[in-house]
């Protein structure tokens, strides 16, 4: 498995049958994350699993767009895999599951209502950790390339000429 | 054939960048016969280099060197370290701006007369008057092909432009039209004219906005009286013991450091550099630092009162499609105190790109409210509001010596904080701009705060009186008569317009000063 590929190397079933969910559109397994269809895998070497399942669905909800496939946050918080910054996770999760707690869900993931978890993120907006994720996420997830087109927007025009003969000026409802 | 002069020629004049004021500076001397060695902090890089990618871009060409800030500004919040988006590359930030060309007005030359006193600021009136810039304003709009200049035709509006001038007609804007810009928008000196790219401020791939990088620089170069030296970071400037200026001590592209000798020493290192250079300078001779006798090096920083406002609509727009400064209203321009503030203001087109919006539309924002907009990317218009800001001597540049750059050199502190006449002509601009996008049916209008300082001015003040400022008329330091300030650092007061067509201006008057006083050798 690679660090996040659309499992070919596997099949769906299979990678489905290593792993469990953990909430809406997400699976863990062992060493891995994958979205719940197994459309996509990430292996995880340094944080676990479950905690790496934690950071995607925090990214999501610190920057919810429901048209962007989870696939595109796990690339976002990829990083976050690494020995430097895996005291700093295993801390940050264990707050937002503390808090899950004492809302009386079993843990962040667990936790079903949106609602819910922007409450806690809120109440951590000003720690390092919550700020490092939202910073990080400005580039990690707006600056993908494969995520440009779900917002429209078209990127390099250079070598297509610009966009002198491709609409520059092709909007009739004003 | 570019120059090649010796570490030890001392009649050459040296040029510290090579942006609007360095570069043109340069290229005009050379023109004359003056020797010119231009030293550039910068690499250079030229339209097959620059790049359609925001991210990338801003990697490549920014000026990304050790910096602090200070005061109530929000960029001073958000963006800590990057008080100014500008470039470090020949060109300077002629490669990023936008190509907005417009000349002062009368009534901004003279604020101080015209204004009145503000409490809290430091107006003065410019030792120079807009009669007196005529020429050289229409020397610059040849130089530069400003559109509606010299028969010059307008460029076409793109789809943000057409929704921008439909809601100015609804509010009753009479001056509405897609500006005056240095872009061809037929070819013109071997340049080719606007392909509607949309990636102005990543450096003009086809080369159509006017830069230095492509345009003096090779001009000046051809004469075979300029050489510019690329990765040459000017540490300090050197003076004798009568006080005149020697030449400068600088970083080399291996980091060595040479001397360059010289017979006259001009700065044009942008507002934030410029003091700085100046202030790390300092010597037993000049403790406060070269040419601040007045104590006003560093001074008076100002940024402009900008501002940018943001709308969806129910239908796509694609803004970022075409030219990204498309148009621009100069109805607010105007000094009107009515409107409950001095100065006025512009309100031009502006668009950025999914990664530069997620950015700059609210920094730090998070949760739904922030995400329903950019879901809205597509359907965005937008206007970036660009007014005269009130200089104020605490808002200055000065050197942080608890942070060193990587020469070991104090990095500069930039510290600002808005004057209430900025406030109130933000929120007047940002009301227009509201009702503008409104009129013409807008569901959401986002008022987005000040990005990092692409205009930074002010900081080596003209003044008629030494005491005043740091600068006489010519861009002549009134301590030292061999030591020059080319950029926008020497402006008095900011006006409403985007500064670059005015540094253009000035530096090609300041190269005929310089050449009539070397030829009379008063320096």
């Amino acid at each position: 498995m690679e660090t996040i590929t659309s499992s070919k190397g596997i099949s769906r079933r299979e990678l489905l049958k290593r792993c469990m969910v953990v909430g809406a559109g997400l699976a863990v397994g062992t060493g891995f994350v994958a979205g719940s269809t197994a459309a996509w895998a990430m292996e995880t070497k340094h944080v676990s699993p479950k905690q790496m399942a934690t950071l995607i669905r925090m990214a999501r909800d610190v920057y919810p767009h429901n048209h962007i496939p989870d696939e595109f946050y796990a690339r976002a918080m990829k990083g976050y895999d690494s020995e430097d910054s895996k005291a700093s996770v295993a801390e940050g999760v264990m707050t937002l599951d503390k808090l899950a707690q004492e809302k009386g869900y079993g843990d962040y993931l667990s936790a079903s209502w949106e609602d819910d978890r922007v409450e806690m993120l809120k109440s951590i907006e000003d720690s390092s950790f919550f700020q490092t994720v939202r910073g990080n996420l400005i580039t990690g997830l707006y600056n993908q390339k494969e995520v440009w087109p779900l917002f429209g927007y078209e990127g390099e025009s250079y070598s297509k000429g610009g966009y002198m003969n491709r609409g520059f000026n092709d909007i009739n409802w004003v | 054939m570019a120059a090649k002069f010796d570490l030890n020629d001392d009649g050459v004049v040296v040029v510290i960048g090579s942006g609007a004021g360095g570069g043109v500076l340069s290229n005009e001397l050379a023109q004359k016969g003056i020797k010119v060695v231009c030293l550039e902090a910068g690499g250079r890089h030229l339209p097959q280099d620059y790049q359609n990618d925001e991210w990338a871009s801003f990697g490549q060409i920014s000026w990304l060197d050790a910096r602090t800030t200070s005061g109530d500004w929000r960029v001073s919040k958000d963006f800590s370290g990057l008080p100014s988006w500008i470039v470090k590359a020949v060109g300077g930030s002629t490669t990023h701006w936008a190509g907005a060309s417009l000349r002062f007005q009368e009534h901004e030359f003279k604020v101080k007369t015209v204004y009145g006193d503000v409490a809290g600021a430091s107006l003065l009136d410019w030792p120079i008057g807009l009669s007196e810039m005529e020429p050289w304003y229409a020397k610059a709009e040849k130089n530069l092909g400003v559109t509606r200049t010299n028969g010059i035709p307008g460029l076409p509006g793109n789809n943000n432009y057409k929704v921008f001038e439909a809601g100015a007609k609804k509010l009753g804007y009479k001056n509405v039209h897609t500006g005056r810009m240095a872009i061809n928008s037929e070819p013109r000196d071997g340049r080719t004219n606007c392909q509607q790219a949309g990636f102005c401020f990543q450096g003009c791939k086809f080369g159509a906005k006017w830069s230095s990088a492509y345009s003096d620089i090779p001009k000046g170069e051809a004469t075979g009286n300029l050489e510019v030296r690329t990765h040459a970071q000017v540490l300090k400037i050197e003076h004798d013991a009568k006080g005149k200026v020697t030449g400068v001590i600088y970083a080399d592209k291996d980091g060595n450091q040479q001397m360059q000798k010289a017979r006259i020493v001009a700065v044009a290192g942008n507002s934030i550099e410029s003091p700085r250079l100046l202030l790390n300078s300092a010597s037993s001779m000049f403790p406060d630092g070269l040419a601040n006798s007045s104590g006003q090096v560093g001074k008076n920083y100002m940024r402009h009162m900008t501002a940018s406002m943001y709308a969806v609509f129910p239908k796509p727009v694609r803004f970022w499609r075409g030219t990204t400064m498309a148009g621009i209203i100069t109805d607010e321009s105007i000094h009107d105190p009515s409107r409950g503030f001095v100065g006025g203001y512009e309100l031009e087109t502006l668009a950025l790109g999914v990664p530069f919006m997620a950015a700059f539309l609210d920094p730090g924002a998070w949760g739904r409210s922030f995400t329903a907009a950019m879901d809205m990317y597509e359907n965005m218009a937008g206007l970036w509001i660009v007014g005269e800001d009130m200089p104020q001597e605490t808002n200055a540049v000065t050197l942080n010596n608890d942070v060193k750059d990587q020469y070991g050199l104090p990095a500069p502190n930039v510290h600002f904080s808005d004057h209430p006449n900025d406030i109130a002509m933000r929120n007047h601009a940002w009301g227009q701009a509201k009702k503008l996008y409104d009129s013409v049916g807008a569901t959401r209008t986002y008022p987005t705060p000040p990005y990092p300082s692409t205009h930074n001015l002010g900081t080596n003040r003209m003044s008629a009186k030494p005491r005043d400022g740091v600068v006489n008329k010519w861009g002549q330091t009134h301590d030292i008569d061999n030591l020059f300030v080319s950029d926008g650092s020497q402006f008095t007061t900011g006006a409403a317009e985007n500064p670059t067509l005015t540094i253009v201006a000035l530096a090609m008057r300041q190269a005929d000063y310089i050449a009539k006083e070397m030829a009379a050798r008063t320096i």
